[in-house]
C-alpha cells in the first residue's frame, strides 16, 4: 500500500466518516420505504438472535456468578453480604448486561456481516445486485440493522436474567444467603431509571454493530485479504464505538434521571 | 418513454438506445477512458474489442450506471445515467441485462434462485416465475442444474447461468462482458449462438465485449433460423445489425461495420484483426 501524506490521510478519513454516515442514514430511512424485505429480516434475526443465544446465556451466567463472588468479598468487610443481590442486579442491568452482550454480538454479527458483504463486494455480487435493479442498502443493510437492534434488545434481557441467576446460584451455594434474601435485595432498589438505562443501550449498540459491520463489508477492497482486513476492522471499530458510546449514553441518562 | 416499434436497424433514423458523448474516467490520476463517444441503435449488437486493460469492462459499468464518469454524458434508453442519482437508476436498470466478466452469481443462492432473482424482486407470481426461469435455463441448456449452487458448476456453465439471469426478464438492452472469456472453442461457439439467437429472436440491443475476434465475426455473419433451431450464415456477406468498436488505451480507434473493419488501413487495427 502506498504511503499517504498527512492531508491525504485526513481526507481519506473524512471521506470514510462521510460514507459511513450516509450508509447509516440510508439504512434507517429505508425502514420506512418500500420494498421491505421481511424474509431477509427473519433470516437475519434467526442468525443473530438465535445464533447468539448460547454464548450470551453462558457469558451472562458466568459474569453474574463472578460478580456475586467479587462483590460479596467487598461487602463482607462491611458485614452486609445480604446486599449481594442488589449489587449484582445493578451492575448487570445497568451496565454489564448490555455492554457484554453487545460485545459478544459484535464479535459474531459485525464480523459476520463484514465478511459476508465483503466477499460479495470483491466478487462483484453487490454490483450484480445493483445491475439487477435491487438496492443493496434495502436488501442487505436494512434487514441486518433491524434484526440486530431487535435481537440485541432481547438478548440483553436474557443476559441480565442469566446474570442474576448466576449470582443467585453463587449466593445460595457459596455465600449462605437464602432465596428470599437474594431476590428481594436484587429487585427492591431497582427503579424505572435503571431498567430504562439498561434497555435503551442495546438500541444504540445494535445500531453500531450493524452499520459498522455493513460499512466495512461494503468498503472492502482487494480480494480475500481485503475481506480479512474488513472483518478485523469491523470487530475493532464496533467494540471501540460501543465502549465510547456507553460512556456518553450513561453520562446523559444519569444527567436526565439523576441516578 | 421508449417507442414500441422495433426499428431493427432498417429504419431511416433508428432509435438510439445507448449514447456516449466525450466520456472520460480516471482512477487515481490514471485516465482509463478518454473522449469516448459512440451510439448503439435499437436491435443492433456492438462488439467491443481491445487488449486487456483497455477499459472495456469499465465502459459497460458506466453504461449500467455502476460507475460515474468524470466528464461527458451517457444516455441510456433516453435517460441520462451519468447524472442520475442511484435511487432512480434501479428503475432504469430493470430494462437492462448485464453479464459480468466473472459471472458474479450470488453464491449463496441456487441456480434457480439466481435466475429468478429479478422476477422475485418484481413480485412476479410464483407460477410465472417458475415458467420463465425454466424457459431461460432451457435457452442456455441448463434446466437440469436448477437446484445446484454456483460453486458446483463449471466456469462455462456459470457463464451460461449468468446469461440466463440477464435475459430472464427480456430486457431491451443487454451488456455482455466477455461471455466467452477463458472458455474452449466449442463452448464459446455455443454461447455466441445463444447471443445470436437472443439478438434475432428477441431483437435485443447489445454491447458485447470479447477478446475473440471470431466471436465478433460469427455475430456479424450469422443469423438465427428459428425453424431449424440453429444458427446459419447470412446469404450475402454480413449482417447490418452488427457493428464493431475497438478501444486502445481508453480511446475509441474504430467504430463501424464489419466491412469497414476489414477495409481499415490503420496499422494497429490491421495487426489486431489479422
Ligand atoms: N475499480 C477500479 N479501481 C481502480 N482501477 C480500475 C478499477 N476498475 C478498472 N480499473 C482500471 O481500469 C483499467 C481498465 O480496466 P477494465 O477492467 O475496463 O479492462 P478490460 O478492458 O475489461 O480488460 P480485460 O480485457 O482484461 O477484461 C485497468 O487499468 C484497471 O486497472
Ligand atoms: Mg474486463
Amino acid at each position: 500500500m502506498p504511503i499517504l501524506s498527512p492531508d491525504e490521510l485526513a481526507k481519506e478519513k473524512v471521506a470514510a466518516v462521510q460514507e459511513y454516515s450516509l450508509l447509516a442514514g440510508h439504512s434507517v430511512a429505508n425502514i420506512f420505504r418500500q420494498p421491505r424485505y421481511l424474509g431477509d429480516l427473519l433470516i437475519q434475526a434467526d442468525l443473530i438472535g438465535v445464533g447468539s443465544l448460547p454464548i450470551v446465556t453462558l457469558t451472562g451466567l458466568s459474569i453474574g456468578a463472578v460478580l456475586a463472588l467479587q462483590t460479596s468479598s467487598t461487602l463482607q468487610q462491611f458485614g452486609s453480604v445480604s446486599l449481594t443481590g442488589q449489587l449484582v442486579s445493578f451492575s448487570m442491568i445497568k451496565e454489564i448486561g448490555p455492554v457484554l452482550t453487545s460485545l459478544m454480538v459484535a464479535g459474531r454479527a459485525a464480523t459476520g456481516m463484514a465478511s459476508e458483504l465483503g466477499s460479495m463486494k470483491v466478487t462483484e455480487q453487490i454490483d450484480a445486485m445493483r445491475a439487477l435493479g435491487t438496492d443493496p442498502m434495502k436488501k442487505l443493510v436494512t434487514p441486518r440493522l433491524f434484526a440486530t437492534v431487535i435481537m440485541l434488545f432481547f438478548l440483553t434481557i436474557i443476559a441480565d436474567f442469566m446474570g442474576l441467576l448466576g449470582g443467585y446460584i453463587v449466593a445460595i451455594t457459596l455465600l449462605g444467603l437464602t432465596t428470599q434474601q437474594y431476590w428481594t435485595s436484587a429487585y427492591q432498589q431497582l427503579q424505572f431509571a435503571d431498567v430504562f438505562q439498561g434497555l435503551s443501550k442495546p438500541f444504540f449498540f445494535g445500531f453500531i454493530i450493524a452499520t459498522v459491520g455493513c460499512y466495512y463489508g461494503f468498503s472492502t477492497k482487494g480480494g480475500t485479504q481485503g475481506v480479512g482486513r474488513s472483518t478485523t476492522q469491523a470487530m475493532v471499530a464496533s467494540s471501540v464505538l460501543i465502549l465510547i458510546f456507553d460512556f456518553f449514553i450513561t453520562r446523559l441518562l444519569i444527567g436526565v434521571f439523576g441516578r | 418513454m421508449i417507442g414500441e416499434t422495433s426499428t431493427n436497424g432498417h429504419h431511416p433514423s433508428p432509435e438510439v438506445v445507448i449514447e456516449f458523448r466525450d466520456v472520460e474516467l480516471g482512477f487515481d490520476q490514471h485516465l482509463v477512458l478518454r473522449e469516448v463517444s459512440f451510439r448503439l441503435f435499437r436491435g443492433e449488437t456492438k462488439v467491443l474489442f481491445g487488449v486487456a486493460g483497455s477499459g472495456k469492462s469499465v465502459l459497460l459499468k458506466l453504461a449500467m450506471g455502476l460507475l460515474k464518469p468524470d466528464s461527458g454524458t451517457i444516455m441510456v434508453l433516453g435517460q441520462e445515467v451519468s447524472s442520475m442519482p442511484e435511487a432512480e437508476l434501479f428503475e432504469l436498470r430493470r430494462n437492462i441485462g448485464m453479464v459480468f466478466q466473472e459471472s458474479a452469481l450470488f453464491d449463496s443462492l441456487t441456480v434457480e434462485e439466481n435466475v429468478a432473482f429479478r422476477l422475485i424482486e418484481e413480485h412476479t407470481p410464483p407460477d410465472e416465475t417458475r415458467h420463465r426461469v425454466e424457459e431461460a435455463l432451457s435457452f442456455v441448456e441448463l434446466q437440469h442444474t436448477m437446484q445446484k449452487f454456483p460453486s458446483q458448476l463449471s466456469g462455462g456453465m456459470r457463464r451460461r447461468v449468468a446469461i440466463a439471469r440477464a435475459i430472464v426478464s427480456h430486457p431491451e438492452v443487454i451488456l455482455y462482458d466477455s461471455p466467452t472469456g477463458g472458455l474452449d472453442p466449442i463452448t464459446s461457439t455455443t454461447i455466441v449462438e445463444l447471443l445470436v439467437k437472443q439478438r434475432d429472436v428477441y431483437q435485443t440491443s447489445a454491447l458485447m465485449v470479447t477478446h475473440r475476434l471470431q466471436d465478433g465475426f460469427i455475430m456479424a455473419t450469422h443469423r438465427y433460423n428459428q425453424e431449424k433451431q440453429q444458427m446459419e450464415p447470412v446469404d450475402h456477406g454480413v449482417n447490418t445489425n452488427t457493428s464493431f468498436l475497438i478501444l486502445r488505451d481508453g480511446k475509441v480507434i474504430f467504430d463501424g461495420s464489419a466491412h469497414e473493419l476489414r477495409g481499415s488501413t490503420d496499422e494497429y487495427i490491421k495487426e489486431y484483426i489479422s
